[in-house]
């Protein structure tokens, strides 16, 4: 139970302090044009650094092919995120084709 | 009671999300609980920590035996990207008082970034900015919480036959995709993904910076070789 308090408080501060950084903490610093220009591509590379994996590997290794249903099913909400620009329709369908070409794998 | 306009504006543009936070909310419920978490140290969690991503990673990383220090320091890499969004929002919300920019740096989530990001393409006032922020992000932070207490009460109740950690990878692509408008933001999502691909066997989830590094690098080098002026 010690363990689950302890985690708690350290989990609660390595959360806070990376979002106060900039936002409170070191407020003044100017900001070089660099770190500017960077961070136009930091969304983009974060999530996709989350996504890519969760879609192409199986338990850690390659997964590639018509029988990888989320890979399958990230595709097409791939697609249809970009045509209509609506996160709920991208949920809604993907977890539809998801269980769609889950079943036709097996 | 009355409430700012941008702050009903930014709740709006919140809602396509918020399924996905509710779930994802739900999943670090249940995570928690399984983990053996009493439901009143779960909510706790919930609460003083709200980062989901941390959140799970350190569980499992409990859950197999690593000591308190290691889940920590874990929590702690997977939420350095927190600082590259503060950085970035810093300049929006330079307008609220010190105090206030403590509650926003703790409401700070990938969904309230990206969404507030979009809401500053329009010219808004400093002040208006500060509320369009908190519209997302109070909407946010409210539906993951009732998200997390369905997790915790549900317990194991979901059957995992549903699959609903998926739709957290489809969030991401909701929020991600139609922000890829150019070729510079295209090469930085694949030198990213990518890269997060050849580096997943790092431990304490590594790659995820790695690859993000990779993925900003690219994305400034196709920007400097096509001139910099395509947006």
């Amino acid at each position: 139970m010690t363990a689950f308090w302890l985690l708690i408080l350290g989990l609660a501060l390595a959360s806070f302090l990376p979002r106060a950084s900039f936002i409170l903490l070191f407020a003044r610093w100017p900001v070089p044009a660099p770190l500017q220009r960077a961070l136009r591509y930091v969304p983009a590379a974060v999530f996709s650094a989350i996504l890519v994996p969760a879609l192409v590997l199986t338990d850690g290794s390659l997964h590639i092919g018509l029988d990888n249903p989320r890979l399958l099913a990230g595709i097409l909400a791939g697609a249809i995120a970009w045509r209509t620009r609506n996160t709920l329709i991208t949920i809604v369908t993907g977890m539809l084709a998801l269980h769609l070409f889950g079943y036709l794998v097996k | 009671m009355h409430l700012h306009p941008q702050f009903l504006a930014a709740v709006r543009s919140c809602l396509p999300v918020l399924p996905g936070v509710l779930t994802f909310g739900a999943i670090s419920g249940v995570a928690m609980v399984a983990a053996g978490m009493p439901y009143y140290l779960a909510m706790l969690m919930s609460v003083l920590v709200y980062a989901g991503n941390a959140q799970l990673a350190a569980l499992q990383l409990l859950t197999s035996g690593s000591p308190v220090a290691i889940a920590i320091l874990a929590a702690l890499v997977i939420n350095l990207r927190f600082c590259i969004y503060s950085l970035s929002m810093a300049p929006h919300l330079a307008a609220a008082s010190p105090r206030r920019r403590a509650l926003l740096s703790y409401l700070l989530t990938d969904n309230g970034y990206a969404i507030a990001l979009r809401g500053y393409e329009r010219a808004l006032a400093a002040e208006d900015k500060v509320w369009y922020y908190l519209g997302c992000s109070a909407a946010i932070w409210v539906t993951w919480q009732i998200g997390s207490l369905t997790g915790v009460l549900l317990g194991t109740g979901i059957p995992s036959a549903w699959h609903l950690e998926f739709s957290i990878v489809l969030t991401f692509l909701g929020i991600v995709v139609p922000t890829i408008r150019d070729r510079a933001v295209a090469a930085a999502a694949c030198a990213s993904g990518i890269t997060a691909v050849l580096t997943w066997h790092l431990p304490l989830r590594l790659g995820l910076l790695i690859a993000a590094a990779a993925g900003i690098a690219a994305g400034m080098l196709t920007e400097t070789m096509l001139g910099g002026s395509r947006r």
